[in-house]
């Protein structure tokens, strides 16, 4: 214990928690998206959107081993607590950068290795205020203009039709990807888990998991959009 | 060659400070850096002015104590290079050259472009030591170590305490200097008694000393002189982690 203490009193340990949680957090979104694709899929014979039974997976999933709702929630809290962690590390961590560095050099060139290493502090920013507009706009309704509880295969169209959600969705998807390309490269420095014989695929494996994602989440939208979904 | 020279001056610690302008007319392409100078400063105390106050000794890129900002960039402009083996060859007539010295809060001014680093020498005294038996010279090959081992160890000795990573880096964190210093240690069978104490004290000390938290940018690596790698901060994020998981209970085999 007093170890781990010393670990986390560390920047370094820090760091751990934030890459930790960014796990979490990247694992999650991954699923997610997967799960959105659900929207490509056309209705079974009974008119049933493929969308709305994963959803109601979602609620039901364990039943009756756990209530309904149950491993949802469970999931929910995790996802929270990563969060909590992820962006009370990253404040701290901002908070001694600026008190190890308070003035800055004359003319001072940026030499970082990736230009999204750069992006992560006020992309994390945007990224917190999408997700509480996000859990507004499609889990509690108050964002969306014609909301109807239940109805996710529907309450995604009727969102996407209007560009400016759109516009919205594209801007949150470029910081996360960015966030991601730094953030997944990030996760193995940052745990250690480097070998010379797999440090090269590093940054392809970071570069490739972003793109997918950015891919997978903005393909339903867009054909929305573009009236192919409905 | 002419140069315009902003430099920073500052008479002390707890001077301010601010920039000056010098112009430098006599700067032939076959000087270095530090002689560029070098020759301003004898016109300085020519017209009887403070000269510039920088850090030098070895001169061949190898003591680590000649670091400034040139430009915005450690060392200047040339990779690879510490400022004492930068020549004036890689500027063109008439730049305009901007020199500060390393800021960060654990590299406080001293006087001009020289800071007190210190800071490094106590992250050093901390835990980058081993323990040996004094006496009689053991053998020299007694203690086999692979070939691997020993070139990685030896190319994470080659830092030179110089700072450029701590002034390169947006959150002037020492971490590549002490990645390097950990894993130069850690990679020789010599430097395993205290392999785990250590990384924990050194990491302690490079954060009570004041550097900032390393966000794995890189900035470090593509300013080191010497070419250390950030793999190094890799292999200390691993040790710091499994010193903490190996921990043993400090009342271990009390109570059993
Ligand atoms: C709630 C909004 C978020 C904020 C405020 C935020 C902020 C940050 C910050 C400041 C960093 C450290 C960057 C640095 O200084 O180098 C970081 C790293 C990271 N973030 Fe986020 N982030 C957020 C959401 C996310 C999400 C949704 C994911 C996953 C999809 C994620 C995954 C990561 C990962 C994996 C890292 C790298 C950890 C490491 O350095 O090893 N973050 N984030
Ligand atoms: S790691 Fe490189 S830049 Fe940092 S102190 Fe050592 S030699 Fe200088
Ligand atoms: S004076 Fe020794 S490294 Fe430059």
């Amino acid at each position: 214990m007093r170890r781990v203490a010393t670990l986390y009193r560390t920047t370094v340990g820090k760091k751990v928690l934030m890459a930790v949680s960014g796990v979490v957090l990247f694992g999650f979104v991954f699923v997610h998206m997967l799960g959105n694709l659900k929207m490509l899929v056309p209705p079974d014979a009974a008119g049933h959107y493929a969308m709305d039974v994963y959803a109601e997976f979602l609620r039901s999933v364990g039943y009756p081993l756990v209530p309904h709702h149950g491993v949802l929630w469970l999931a929910r809290l995790v996802l929270l607590a990563a969060v909590g962690v992820h962006i009370v590390s990253a404040v701290q961590l901002a908070r001694l950068s600026r008190a190890a560095r308070p003035r800055s050099h004359a003319k001072e060139q940026n030499l970082s290795l990736a230009y999204a290493s750069r992006t992560m502090r006020w992309g994390g920013v945007i990224l917190l205020l999408f997700i509480i507009y996000h859990i507004l706009h499609f889990t509690t309704g108050q964002a969306h203009s014609s909301f109807v509880a239940g109805a996710v295969h529907q309450n995604y169209v009727s969102a996407f039709q209007n560009p400016v959600v759109f516009l919205v969705y594209l801007v949150a998807q470029t910081a996360l990807c960015l966030h991601l390309y730094h953030g997944v490269w990030s996760f193995f420095q940052t745990l250690g888990l480097n070998h010379p014989k797999y440090n090269h695929l590093r940054r392809p494996f970071a570069a490739a998991f972003a793109v997918v994602v950015f891919v997978g989440f903005l393909t339903p939208p867009t054909l929305v959009l573009a009236g192919v979904v409905s | 060659m002419k140069l315009t020279l902003h430099v920073w001056r500052q008479s002390g610690p707890n001077d301010p400070g601010r920039h000056e302008r010098y112009e430098a007319d006599d700067v032939s392409e076959h000087m270095s850096f530090l002689e560029m100078l070098d020759v301003v400063n004898e016109r300085l105390v020519g017209q009887g002015e403070e000269p510039i106050a920088f850090e030098h000794d070895c001169r061949e890129g190898i003591c680590g104590s000649c670091g400034m900002m040139i430009n915005g960039v450690p060392h200047g402009p040339k990779t690879l290079t510490t400022a004492c083996q930068l020549h004036m060859r890689s500027f063109r007539d008439g730049d305009e050259i901007w020199i500060d010295p390393w800021r960060a809060t654990a590299f406080p001014v001293l006087k001009d472009l020289v800071v007190d680093r210190s800071g490094f020498d106590r992250i050093i005294a901390s835990g980058g030591y081993i323990s040996v038996r004094t006496g009689s010279a053991p053998d020299g090959n007694a203690i086999p170590v692979p070939k691997d081992n020993a070139d990685a160890a030896f190319d994470a000795a080659t830092c030179i305490g110089c700072g450029a990573c701590v002034a390169a880096c947006p959150n002037a964190s020492a971490m590549l200097f002490t990645s390097a210093k950990v894993a130069h240690l850690a990679q020789v069978p010599q430097g395993q008694a205290e392999r785990w104490d250590r990384v924990l004290a050194m990491v302690d000390r490079h954060d009570a000393e004041g550097f900032g938290n390393c966000t794995n940018h890189g900035a470090c690596q593509t300013a080191c002189p010497k070419g250390i790698s950030i793999d190094y901060i890799a292999q200390l994020n691993r040790d710091l982690i499994r010193a903490t998981l190996r921990a043993r209970p400090v009342e271990a085999g009390r109570d059993a």
